[in-house]
C-alpha cells in the first residue's frame, strides 16, 4: 500500500481525541400527510441525533450500540458526510466538519471510509471486484496507470485475503459469497489508507461461522494499518469482543458510555442491563427468566418526556418524566392482558377511546361519558394501583383526585437525564445522577 | 414417539432447474409431539426454510417433493392440494419473518380477523368472532383499544404479534415459524420468543420455530435439530446437543457463536455445499476437522445414540459397516479463502 | 466482458421468450434488408408512373409486369411498399434516437438530484403524457410543416413523434433511477468520494439502462403506427419525398369501395408484419430481462427410490 504523501493533515497535538463530537444534534424534518398540510399541521421533527457529545479516541474501537431508532446509524452518516448535522460540531483531526459542503469533505474522504451492513448490496452489480475496489484510487486522482492500478488493487484484495488476486479480479458481485463480498468492501474501504473506519453492522447479514473470520481480518487490519473504528451495532456480543469502549445510544442520546470491561461487568443504565439480559444465550444449562422491559421503542417523531426509556424502565421514578401517554399504555395493558373477562369492557367504555391522552402532557382531565361520574373513573385507577402497587407509573403521580364532575391527574416535573460520571463510565439516569 | 402430531418421514424437496435438481432437502425425518417447541436450526443454504414449507405443503413453482408428512393420520405429501390448503389456518399455522406479509396495508386489524374466522369457522357470531380476536390479541399484548387500526399505525414488533395472533386464533395444533424475529430488534425479539415459548400453556400449540440463532433455540425449545445441506446432521434434547454436541458441525457451530463468554474467535473454514451437486460421501466433509477417510466414500448411517438423540455421523459408528482403514484421518487439501462462504 | 454479460439473458432464454424474441428479429431484419437493398430489388421508384415513354396501367389488377398492382396514379405498389420500409425504419430510428437521447439524460437527472428541477420536469412530461400521441404528433407536425423550414418530409414526422414519447423514457428511467439512488452501492459510491456525474455515470446508469432497450423496441412498433397514422391523416411524408404505407392506405380507401384490393392491402400488411416483428422483438426482450416477468425453466426430475438409509429403532 502506497505510504500517504499527498494529502497534507494537520497534525494533531499528542493525545487529542481523532474525532470530537460536541452536542451534535442530526433531525429530519417529516412531511406531514396531505390532510395534514391542508389544515396547516406541518409535519413533525425526528431528531435521529438529539445532543451527544463524545470523543474517538485514536487507535481505538469505540463501539456504537443501540436499537433500531436510536441514530447511531444516522451518527454514523454524520461523521462520514453522507448527512448534513443540523448543529453542533464535529471535529476530525481538529478541524470542524460537521457543516462542510460536500466539496470541501471530499478530500477528506481518503481518510474516513466506511463499510455498511450488507455486503449483497453494498457493490455495484455493473461493477467487477477489480474495477470496484480500484476506484476511489481514480476518484481521488491517485492512480491513472492501468497495470499500476491493476497492482495496487491486486495488493488490497490479498491484504483482505482474497488471494490469488487475479481469480477474483474481472468477478462481478454476484459471483461471490457473503463473506467474499465483505473483504472486497472492506478492500475498497482500506486501499486509500484511511485513518478512520466506520464500520456499520459488518458482519450481522453474515452467517454465524463466518463473523469471527471477517472480525478476525478487521482487527489484523487495524493493527498493520494503524486504524481507529467506529463499530455501529445492535449486537452485544460481538461488540464486547471487539470493542474498547461503548457507548449505548437509546432514541438519538447516549445514555451509557465508557469502557467495555466496566459496562459489561457493571451496566448501570437500566435499559443497558436490559440489552445485556435480552441477548439469547447460547446454553441452556444457563438459560434464566429474562424479565424483560416492556413496549417497544417509541417513535422517534414524538419521544416520550423526560428520559426516552421511562415507560418501559422497571425502577423510573419520579422525576423521569411521566406525562398523558403513560397512563394510556398502562390502561391498554391492562385490558388487552384481560381481554375476554368479566367487566373490561365496561371499564374500557368509561375511558373511551384514550384519544384525550395521546398528546403528550404533565397534566390531565377527563371527562366521563355521560351517564358515569368522574369518581368512578376514580376508583378504577386507584383499584389499578392497589392491584400493582410495584408499578413505577404510580411514583410519577403527584394529584390523583375527581374535581368538578372530571378526572384529574398531575405528574411530577419531568427532567431530562444528562451524562453524568459515575463510577468509571457516564450515565444519563436519574438514579445516577439525580436532578438538582 | 407416541403422542407426536406430525411426523416428516423420509421427505425430500427439490428444486428444478435447467440441469440436474437441487437437492435442498434431501432425506430427513423428524417427529413434532404435541404442544412441544421443536427448534430447526442452520446457516443459510441448509434447507431449514425449505423443510418448513415442505412440511405445509406451500412449495414454489418448479419444487417437488417426496416422501411423507403425517398428520392426523394423512400424507400431506400426497394428498391434493385443496385439502392441504383446507388444514392450513385450523391445524397448521405459519408466520413468515416480514411480518407485513400476511397482513394487507388496506384492511384493519379487525377485518383481518374477521376474514380469518369467517373462513374457517363461518358458524361463529360476529360477537364471538370479536371476543375471540380480542383475546387472541390482548394475550399477544395488543390492547383492544387498537383493534380496529391499521397495520402501518404498528410497530414491527407489533405487526410480528399481530400475525402470530392471526395464526393463533385458529388453534392450530402445530405453528411453523420461519425466522420470525430475525428482523427484529433484541429486546423485542426476547418478548416475542417469550410468546412464543408459552405457546403451549396458552393455546396448546406446538411450534416448529426455524432460525439462525443458536441462543434462541437454547431458550425456547425443547429439542432441536441442526441440519445442514439438506440433512439433518443431529437431532435430542436442547440440553444435551448444547452440553456434548455429537456432530462434528454442531460442535463447529456452536463454538463460532459470538456471545457474551466469548474469548476466542472461532470459524468454520469454507463454504456450505452446492445442493445440485454434493460432496460424495458426508457432505460435511471437506470442513470437518474431525473427518476420517471413510467419510468421503460412503454416506453416514444415522444412528441413535443413548440419551435418545439421533446423529447422522461416522464417528459414531456403525462400525461394522466402516470399511477397513476407513477410521483413518482423512487427507484433504486445505480451504482457501476461495471456497469461503 | 460487460457486453457478454448483458446478453447472457438473451441467450439462456427459453421457451416462450426465445421463440418470441427469435422470430421477430427476423421479421424485423428481413424489412430491415428491405430497406437498404431498396434500389437493388425494387422493380420501379416509389413514383415512378411511366417507363420508356410508356405511362403504367392506373390501377392494374397484380400482374408479372407489376407484382402486387398499381395505384391509381399508375405507380407500382411493391416498389412503394419497398420503399416505403426505407421511410419508416428511417423516421422511427431517427425519432427513437432523439427520444432517447433527450429523454434518458433528464430522467437520470431528474431522478437523481430531485428537488425543484425534478417537480419542473415531472410536471411538463405529465403534462404531454397526458395528451394522445396522436394529437401531440399532429399538432408538432402540423405546426412545422407549416411554420418553419424544416417543411414537411422526415424529420419533421421523427419530430412529432419523439415529442410524443419522450415522457415515457423519462418517466421509465426516473422511476428505475430513484429506486437505485436509495441502494447501498450508491451511497458508498458517495462515500467514496465520488462526484455525482461520477456516480450517475458509473454506478446509476447501467443499472438502470438494461430496462430501455424492451421498451425501446416496443416503442418502435408504436412509432411505426403512429407514423402511419399521420401519412392517414395527411400529416405525415409528403408523397414527392418518399412512400409512406399510411398515406397509401388513405389514397386506397376510396379504391377499397370500387372493389379494388391491392393498393391498400399490400401497405397495409406490411405496416401490421413490420409491428408484428418489432413487438415480438420487444416482448422477448422484456421476458429475458425483466426479471419479474422471467420464468424459470424447471427441469422434470425424477426422485430416485432411496437405498434404505434410515435406522429407526422404533
Amino acid at each position: 500500500m502506497k505510504p500517504e504523501a499527498a494529502v497534507t493533515e494537520v497534525a494533531p497535538a499528542e493525545g487529542q481525541p481523532l474525532v470530537s463530537i460536541r452536542d451534535l444534534r442530526t433531525y429530519y424534518s417529516i412531511r406531514g400527510s396531505f390532510a395534514d398540510r391542508l389544515v396547516g399541521r406541518e409535519g413533525g421533527v425526528v431528531k435521529a441525533v438529539d445532543d451527544v457529545s463524545l470523543d474517538i479516541r485514536r487507535g481505538e474501537v469505540l463501539g456504537l450500540v443501540g436499537e433500531s431508532g436510536s441514530g447511531k446509524t444516522t451518527l454514523g452518516r454524520t461523521i462520514l458526510g453522507l448527512v448534513r448535522a443540523t448543529a453542533g460540531v464535529v471535529e476530525f483531526e481538529g478541524r470542524d466538519i460537521a457543516h462542510l459542503p460536500e466539496r470541501d469533505y471530499r478530500p477528506l474522504r481518503r481518510r474516513i471510509q466506511v463499510v455498511f451492513q450488507d455486503p449483497h448490496a453494498s457493490l455495484n452489480p455493473a461493477m467487477t471486484i477489480g474495477q470496484a475496489v480500484g476506484h476511489p484510487l481514480q476518484i481521488h486522482g491517485i492512480e491513472k496507470e492501468r497495470t499500476e492500478l491493476r497492482r495496487l488493487v491486486a495488493e488490497a484484495l490479498e491484504r483482505v485475503g482474497l488471494a490469488p488476486a487475479e481469480q477474483y479480479l474481472d468477478k462481478y458481485p454476484s459471483d461471490l459469497s457473503g463473506g467474499q463480498k465483505q473483504r472486497a468492501v472492506i478492500a475498497r474501504a482500506i486501499i486509500l489508507n484511511p485513518v478512520l473506519l466506520v464500520a456499520d453492522e459488518p458482519v450481522s447479514m453474515l452467517d454465524m461461522s463466518v463473523r469471527a473470520k471477517i472480525l478476525e481480518l478487521m482487527l489484523e487490519l487495524k493493527r498493520d494499518y494503524d486504524l481507529t473504528y467506529l463499530y455501529v451495532t445492535h449486537d452485544l456480543a460481538t461488540a464486547k469482543f471487539f470493542c474498547d469502549r461503548i457507548a449505548i445510544m437509546y432514541l438519538g442520546r447516549i445514555v451509557e458510555i465508557g469502557d467495555a470491561e466496566s459496562i459489561y461487568a457493571d451496566p448501570k443504565h437500566p435499559y443497558t442491563r436490559a440489552l445485556l439480559r435480552a441477548i439469547p444465550e447460547p446454553d441452556p444449562a444457563r438459560a434464566v427468566p429474562r424479565d424483560l422491559p416492556r413496549g417497544e421503542v417509541p417513535d422517534a417523531a414524538s419521544p416520550p418526556l423526560g428520559c426516552s426509556f421511562h415507560p418501559r424502565c422497571p425502577l423510573a421514578f419520579e422525576p423521569c418524566g411521566w406525562e398523558s401517554r403513560d397512563l394510556r399504555d398502562i390502561l391498554e395493558a391492562r385490558w388487552a392482558m384481560k381481554a375476554g373477562e368479566a367487566g373490561v369492557e365496561e371499564e374500557e367504555a368509561l375511558f373511551g377511546d384514550l384519544d384525550a391522552l395521546s398528546a403528550p402532557a404533565t397534566s390531565v382531565s377527563l371527562a366521563p361519558p355521560r351517564g358515569r361520574s368522574a369518581e368512578e373513573m376514580l376508583g378504577v385507577l386507584q383499584r389499578i394501583r392497589d392491584e400493582d402497587s410495584e408499578e413505577p407509573f404510580w411514583k410519577g403521580v403527584r394529584r390523583l383526585e375527581a374535581v368538578d364532575g372530571r378526572l384529574e391527574l398531575d405528574f411530577h416535573e419531568p427532567h431530562d437525564p444528562a451524562l453524568g460520571r459515575s463510577g468509571d463510565v457516564e450515565v444519563a439516569c436519574h438514579l445516577f445522577n439525580p436532578p438538582a | 414417539m407416541s403422542d407426536a402430531i406430525l411426523q416428516v418421514r423420509n421427505l425430500r424437496v427439490y428444486y428444478g432447474t435447467p440441469g440436474n435438481p437441487v437437492r435442498a432437502v434431501d432425506g430427513v425425518t423428524l417427529e413434532i409431539g404435541e404442544s412441544e417447541v421443536v427448534g430447526l436450526v442452520g446457516e443459510s443454504g441448509c434447507g431449514k426454510s425449505t423443510l418448513g414449507r415442505g412440511i405445509l405443503g406451500l412449495l414454489p413453482d418448479g419444487a417437488r417433493a417426496a416422501g411423507e408428512v403425517l398428520y392426523d393420520g394423512r400424507n400431506l405429501v400426497t394428498m391434493p392440494q385443496k385439502a392441504v390448503r383446507r388444514m392450513r389456518g385450523p391445524e397448521l399455522g405459519l408466520i413468515f419473518q416480514e411480518p407485513m406479509t400476511r397482513l394487507n396495508p388496506l384492511l384493519r386489524i379487525s377485518d383481518h380477523f374477521r376474514e380469518t374466522l369467517e373462513q374457517h369457522e363461518p358458524n361463529l357470531t360476529d360477537a364471538e368472532v370479536r371476543r375471540r380476536s380480542l383475546e387472541t390479541l390482548g394475550r399477544m399484548g395488543i390492547p383492544p383499544t387498537r383493534f380496529r387500526q391499521y397495520p402501518h399505525e404498528f410497530s414491527g414488533g407489533m405487526r410480528q404479534r399481530i400475525m402470530i395472533a392471526l395464526a393463533l386464533v385458529l388453534r392450530p395444533k402445530l405453528l411453523v415459524a420461519d425466522e420470525p424475529t430475525t428482523s427484529l430488534d433484541v429486546i423485542v425479539e426476547g418478548q416475542i420468543l417469550a410468546l412464543l415459548a408459552d405457546l403451549k400453556n396458552n393455546f396448546g400449540t406446538a411450534l416448529l420455530l426455524i432460525t439462525h440463532n443458536l441462543g434462541i433455540v437454547a431458550e425456547s425449545c425443547d429439542r432441536m435439530a441442526v441440519m445442514y445441506a439438506g440433512r439433518i446432521a443431529e437431532e435430542g434434547p436442547v440440553r444435551e446437543v448444547f452440553a456434548e454436541p455429537a456432530h462434528p458441525y454442531t460442535r463447529e457451530l456452536l463454538r463460532s457463536t459470538i456471545s457474551l463468554d466469548t474469548t476466542a474467535l472461532h470459524s468454520i473454514p469454507g463454504a456450505p455445499p452446492n445442493l445440485i451437486d454434493p460432496p460424495p460421501g458426508c457432505r460435511f466433509h471437506p470442513r470437518c476437522p474431525s473427518a476420517m477417510s471413510v467419510c468421503n466414500q460412503l454416506e453416514p448411517i444415522e444412528q441413535r445414540l443413548e440419551d435418545g438423540r439421533r446423529v447422522l455421523c461416522w464417528l459414531h459408528g456403525p462400525s461394522d459397516r466402516i470399511p477397513p482403514g476407513g477410521g483413518r484421518p482423512l487427507e484433504r487439501d486445505a480451504i482457501g479463502v476461495a471456497d469461503e462462504a | 466482458m460487460a457486453l457478454g454479460r448483458a446478453t447472457k439473458p438473451i441467450r439462456e432464454a427459453s421457451g416462450i421468450a426465445r421463440v418470441m424474441f427469435w422470430s421477430g428479429v427476423t421479421i424485423t431484419l428481413l424489412f430491415v434488408l428491405m430497406a437498404i437493398l431498396a434500389p437493388v430489388i425494387s422493380p420501379y421508384g416509389f413514383n415512378q408512373y411511366e417507363s420508356n415513354g410508356h405511362r403504367f396501367p392506373q390501377l392494374a389488377h397484380p400482374s408479372s409486369a407489376h407484382l402486387l398492382g398499381t395505384t391509381v396514379q399508375s405507380v407500382d405498389v411493391l416498389a412503394r411498399v419497398i420503399y416505403g420500409t426505407q421511410t419508416e425504419l428511417e423516421v422511427v430510428a431517427i425519432a427513437l434516437a432523439m427520444s432517447l437521447v433527450v429523454g434518458v439524460p433528464l430522467g437520470l437527472l431528474s431522478g437523481y438530484f430531485g428537488g425543484i428541477l425534478d417537480r419542473i420536469l415531472v410536471l411538463i412530461m405529465d403534462a404531454i403524457f397526458a395528451f394522445p400521441y396522436l394529437l401531440i404528433a399532429i399538432v408538432i407536425a402540423f405546426v412545422l410543416s407549416t411554420n418553419s423550414s424544416i417543411g414537411g418530409g422526415i424529420l419533421t414526422a421523427a419530430i412529432a413523434i419523439t415529442a410524443a414519447y419522450v415522457p415515457l423514457y423519462f418517466r421509465v428511467v426516473r422511476n428505475h433511477v430513484i429506486s437505485v439512488r436509495e441502494e447501498p452501492y450508491v451511497d458508498a459510491a458517495r462515500a467514496l468520494g465520488a462526484r455525482p456525474r461520477t456516480v450517475i455515470r458509473k454506478y446509476v446508469f447501467f443499472n438502470v439502462v438494461q430496462n430501455v432497450p424492451p421498451i425501446a423496441t416496443l416503442n418502435a412498433a408504436d412509432a411505426i403506427l403512429l407514423l402511419a397514422a399521420l401519412g392517414f391523416l395527411g400529416y405525415g411524408i409528403q408523397p414527392s419525398q418518399g412512400a409512406e404505407w399510411g398515406y397509401d392506405v388513405s389514397r386506397a380507401v376510396s379504391d377499397a369501395t370500387n372493389g379494388i384490393w391491392w393498393t391498400g392491402l399490400f401497405p397495409g400488411l406490411a405496416i401490421v408484419l413490420l409491428v408484428t416483428g418489432l413487438t415480438l422483438v420487444g416482448e422477448g426482450l422484456n421476458e429475458t430481462i425483466n426479471p419479474v416477468l422471467r420464468r424459470r425453466r424447471f427441469g422434470r426430475f425424477e426422485f430416485e427410490p432411496v437405498p434404505g438409509a434410515v435406522e429407526e429403532a422404533e
